[in-house]
């Protein structure tokens, strides 16, 4: 019992239901989000530190021990994983103070912020199926919001088709829960691994364990992504990033857990359709990729790409390739919020997102052109930077287990992630200045200082890989090897 | 009385499906609805349909009915009623917006 584990919850819930108090005075709004944001990192640390100390932390809900009531359970995936968000958050929520504008500010942006914080820290944490639908629903709604606020036709109708799609797979996730509960009687996502092993995962737990992965494949944009480019492309920038690294970040973790944990005992279905999808996903998502000369549809379709990637990880399954996972995964969550702010600042001195009217950044914000090349460089994955350990791990056990088509791919990928930044860069940073009246950003300084911070982390990631590592090969030891995380949970 | 109520639960998403398929915004959220009620029946039945007292210690029956899916299905109640009256405001201020509530208009392409 570690009480600990909830706060990560409560902070964000309640700061949101404070600040729709407070809707008129935005300098207040801001200072308390940054508060709760600052605590939440705090806690987030700690309980990194605790699970490192004492092994898997849970938290039984009103005592009442499993298979009965909620569980919240913090491994150490888990835990790595609330401490990325946390600290991307943080930096999500600065970057907002500069962009976002007081308009949206005060309709209550900041509220859906936190909630939607609130969703994927849930997510995260819950160690119950149920329960994980209902987080889900969280950050949903609260995205739902963060997406349409501003109220121009483009978001309204692309909030439509984002609502249509998430009403559905909810729907089908509700579906795959009913079945599941009839075919082996609990929601528990450890007691259902034992539940699974006794009953043998036989033709009706594959259907089930498919019905699964097209719901969290649907909110994680892997293979069934085609709402994802237009969607994250109406909101504006501080709130693609956030999207870009939480939102589908969340359906890959259901993905993992799932799959890691409960339906392990049919690699031959489950795991080679991840792989079938992983690979088909990182092809079209390169394609995309290629085909747009626009910096929202590139960068959404570099998440597409690296959504595939990681779900190639998953796929092979190994605990090299595990932890190449968790790794990437971390590293992942943080570039992309880095691309995103990077674009966002692109955006302000260009006034443009048509990569043929920019040209000739350079000269002006020397910075934010090196440090796009750096993590252009850093996601593709160049030795002293973040992208470099995961990829290895992933793409080395990939060869090992003999998927080298899969491999093959996920290495291509990495090119067409490299080809279509580097297109970026060198349109918008390079050539002659395209735009006649000089564009003098507001807040120009104000958004660069969270993406300052987070290519900070991009670069101490990388060469504190070693040091990473030591967390992240006990998150992959517990995900090759569901044995501990169920008797940190089923223990008396 | 499965029976009975499985069938129920295919009409509903029939119906459903059908009306999420169509071009009014209207009858897209409406079919959504539908599918939704649909689900819920789903989790009410899969569980099996027991007769038995309610799930109280003081009952002294022979057998309790299972609680779990009622609560489950609250939850998801309530949930899917919030997500619902959000998408008929969206909807509205769509409709508002674009002057018209079918879907064709909303594909978008080229000229932004």
């Amino acid at each position: 019992m570690n009480n600990l584990l909830v706060l990560p919850l409560l902070i964000p819930a309640f700061t949101g239901v404070i600040l729709i108090f407070l809707k008129e005075y935005v300098k207040l709004q801001r200072i308390i989000s940054a508060i709760s944001v600052f605590v939440n990192i705090a806690i987030a640390i700690m309980i990194v530190y605790q699970v490192n100390t004492y092994g898997i932390q849970t938290l039984y809900m009103g005592g009442w021990l499993p298979p009965y009531g909620i569980v919240f359970v913090a491994d150490m995936f888990a835990a790595l994983l609330v401490l990325t968000a946390a600290v991307v958050g943080a930096a999500c929520l600065f970057f907002s103070f500069a962009s976002i504008g007081e308009e949206r500010e005060r309709f209550y942006y900041y509220t859906f912020f936190h909630f939607l914080l609130t969703g994927v820290y849930g997510s995260f944490l819950t160690g119950d199926l149920f329960n994980l639908f209902v987080c889900f629903e969280v950050l949903l709604v609260a995205s739902y919001a963060m997406i349409v606020l501003g109220g121009t036709r483009v978001q309204l109708r692309e909030t439509l088709k984002y609502i249509l799609v998430n009403v559905i797979s909810s729907s089908l996730f509700v579906a795959a829960i009913a079945y599941l509960y009839a075919a082996t009687g609990t929601l528990n996502m450890a007691h259902l691994a034992v539940r699974v092993a006794e009953a043998g995962q036989g033709g009706v737990m594959n259907v089930i364990a498919v019905l699964l992965l097209l719901v969290f494949s649907l909110k994680a944009g892997l293979l069934l992504f085609f709402w994802l480019p237009d969607s994250y492309s109406a909101p504006p920038q501080a709130v693609r990033a956030l999207f870009g690294a939480l939102l589908t970040k969340v359906g890959l973790y259901a993905i993992i857990r799932t799959f890691s944990l409960i339906f392990v005992h049919d690699l031959g279905v489950t795991h080679s359709l991840i792989g079938w999808m992983a690979g088909a996903t990182m092809i079209l998502g390169a394609v995309g990729a290629l085909a747009y000369n626009d910096l929202s549809r590139i960068f959404n379709y570099n998440i597409v790409i690296s959504v595939g990637f990681i779900a190639f990880g998953i796929s092979v399954a190994t605990q090299d390739s595990l932890n190449g996972v968790v790794f990437y995964l971390m590293h992942d969550i943080v570039a992309k919020a880095l691309l995103f702010f990077l674009g966002g600042l692109i955006l302000a001195a260009s006034g443009t997102e048509q990569l043929r009217l920019m040209g000739g950044l350079i000269r002006r914000y020397p910075w934010t052109g090196w440090m796009f090349f750096v993590l252009a460089l850093a996601l593709v994955g160049v030795p002293p930077l973040s992208g470099f350990a995961g990829k290895v791990m992933m793409v080395r056990s990939g060869f090992g287990e003999q998927h080298t088509a899969l491999s093959l791919i996920a290495l291509a990928s990495s090119f067409v992630v490299l080809y279509s930044l580097i297109k970026v860069f060198q349109q918008a940073f390079w050539g002659g200045e395209k735009n006649e009246e000089e564009i003098r950003p507001l807040h120009y300084k104000a958004m660069m200082a969270p993406a300052a911070v987070l290519f900070v982390l991009v670069i101490l990631m990388g060469i504190g890989a070693e040091w990473v590592n030591g967390y992240v090969s006990q998150a992959g030891a517990v995900l090759a090897d569901p044995a501990a995380y169920i008797n940190a949970v089923m223990k008396e | 009385m499965e029976i009975l109520i499985a069938l129920a639960i295919g009409v509903l998403f029939t119906v459903g499906v059908y009306l999420v398929l169509s071009k009014g915004l209207l009858r897209i959220l409406l079919g959504t609805t539908l599918i939704t009620h649909g689900v819920h029946l789903l989790l009410l039945t899969m569980a099996g349909l027991k007769t038995g007292a309610s799930p109280l210690l003081g009952e002294k029956a022979d057998s309790y009915v299972d609680p779990l899916p009622q609560a489950l299905i609250l939850t998801s109640i309530v949930i899917s009623f919030g997500v619902s009256a959000f998408f008929i405001v969206l909807a509205y201020r769509a409709y508002r917006s674009a002057g018209t509530d079918d879907v064709e208009g909303a594909r978008g392409e080229g000229h932004e």
